[in-house]
């Protein structure tokens, strides 16, 4: 649980030491803007732009001569392999304020915005350093990742002649990580995907889903008067009696009518999302989202396929597609 | 990349730009922490994701940036230059899931040809990105 009553307030008096605050060393760049490393970062981000790694269109171009990307601004002042021991200058402010929110349990981290500005392109051999302000520090915050609290900081660079050559803010929250996925990484590893939403099963429409399973889209039906329905249920709606069978379906059908979400997005779904009503050639109607269609294309009394697919890691659905 | 600058003039607002889906692996997510040399252990190293309540390595915010402007400059041309980004992160980028870059000119200033470009970086989780790109481009003939 966050930390309350006087150890907060204690906590947050702490905590406005710091705003204002230099952090008190300068970052310097180990290295001059060079080829090699322009070269390994456009590798990475799979970057072909002739003005950080073809001299002579660098040259042709509005840049004169190779230049480096703009965003790899911080790259040239940080640690490399010295930042994986987590050891740091203990003069360095920034992370004695992080130390301090570790204490008290925020021992969480993530960036949520970064706000850069360049006032020049680098060319190779710029001697490139930087100075950090702790510009601001939140007040506590409920947020989707847990109780925290955000800080903005301020680098600007500059070059071996002492000219500005560019600036970046960071907004970092730092919070109290949630009990479920502090735990996670001991048990099953969390999907790679979204899930979708499990059935709640019981006696009722368990069987339904046995049959989704096996590949089958089934149709509960009465056995006194025969009627069709869906979805499963106890009783029939049009004779009251409580004993049924079931058919199955082809899957074939029309739309008997539909909707196109586009907004809200929840994750598992893919946007926008034809959710119809379909027509089954056996007499009663289903819901199911008809996919690899354009929604503008969608008619009402359109001909349909069922399929029963996987819709994620582990559960089948019923999904329709125009039928050929 | 040998495809024409794109000309001040030839940008209108509303202009979108060719999406760009990157196939999110642990090896760009490590390349692009090693390339930015940004070794925090939670962009290389599993165990240390996970002890921060992640599932696994996850990308940094310079490889987001450095993505990001590689999606602008794909569409500008060589001749464009980046002057700022303005990034708001939501959803980690985490291996196996695909991240698209979509995007759409948003304003345009004549004084220094500024023009700036909306960019939305979407993976199956929601956004993990939006923010802005401030550019200029070189006047038409």
């Amino acid at each position: 649980m966050a930390i309350s009553g006087t150890e907060r307030e204690e906590f947050e008096k702490q905590l406005e030491a710091y705003v204002g605050l230099d952090i008190g060393l300068e970052d310097r760049g180990r290295d001059p803007v060079n080829a090699a490393m322009v070269r390994h970062w456009c590798e990475a981000m799979g970057d072909a732009c002739g003005a950080y790694t073809d001299a002579a269109e660098a040259a042709a171009s509005v840049h004169g001569e190779l230049v480096a990307p703009p965003t790899m601004l911080q790259t040239w002042i940080l640690g490399g392999v010295s930042m994986a021991s987590g050891e740091s200058d203990p003069r360095d402010k920034q992370k004695e304020l992080h130390r301090l929110f570790d204490s008290k349990g925020f021992t969480g981290v993530v960036a949520t915005n970064t706000e850069q500005e360049y006032t020049r392109y680098l060319k190779m051999g710029d001697e490139i350093r930087a100075k950090t302000v702790i510009e601001s520090i939140s007040e506590q915050k409920a947020t989707g990742l847990g109780i925290g609290y955000f800080i903005n900081t301020r680098s600007t660079f500059r070059d071996q002649n002492d000219e500005e050559v560019g600036w970046l803010t960071f907004r970092v929250l730092k919070f109290e990580i949630a009990e479920a996925s502090a735990s996670s990484s001991s048990e099953a590893a969390a999907p790679s995907r979204p899930q979708r939403l499990k059935p709640a099963l019981g006696h009722d429409n368990a069987w339904w889903w046995d049959c989704v399973e096996k590949d089958e889209l089934a149709i509960q039906r009465c056995s006194r008067c025969q009627a069709l329905r869906h979805p499963p249920r106890p009783m029939c709606g049009e004779c009251q009696a409580s004993d049924w069978d079931f058919v199955f379906s082809t899957g074939q059908g029309t739309i008997y009518s539909f909707v196109v979400i586009r907004h809200p997005e929840v994750p598992g779904y893919t946007y926008p999302l034809v959710v119809a009503v379909v027509e089954l050639e056996e007499g009663t109607r289903f819901v199911g989202n008809v996919l690899d269609i354009d929604p503008e294309e969608v008619e009402i009394g359109m001909p349909v396929q069922a399929s029963i697919e996987l819709v994620d890691d582990e559960m089948k659905l019923p999904v329709f597609r125009r039928a050929q | 990349m040998s495809i024409e600058t794109l000309r001040y003039q030839d940008v209108n607002v509303g202009d979108a730009l060719p999406e760009l889906p990157i196939a999110l692996t642990s090896s760009l997510i490590v390349a692009g922490a090693v390339a930015s040399q940004d070794y925090t252990p939670v962009h290389h190293d599993k165990e240390a994701a996970e002890a921060a309540g992640m599932q696994d390595v996850f990308m940094n915010i310079l490889t987001t940036n450095g993505l990001v402007s590689r999606f602008v400059t794909d569409w500008a041309g060589i001749d464009a230059r980046i002057t700022g980004v303005s990034i708001k992160l939501g959803t980690p980028n985490l291996p196996g899931d695909t991240m698209t870059l979509t995007g759409a000119v948003a304003e345009k200033d004549e004084t220094g040809n500024a023009v700036t470009v909306e960019v939305t970086g979407k993976n199956a989780w929601g956004n993990h990105v939006t923010g802005t790109v401030k550019l200029t481009l070189p006047a038409g003939d």
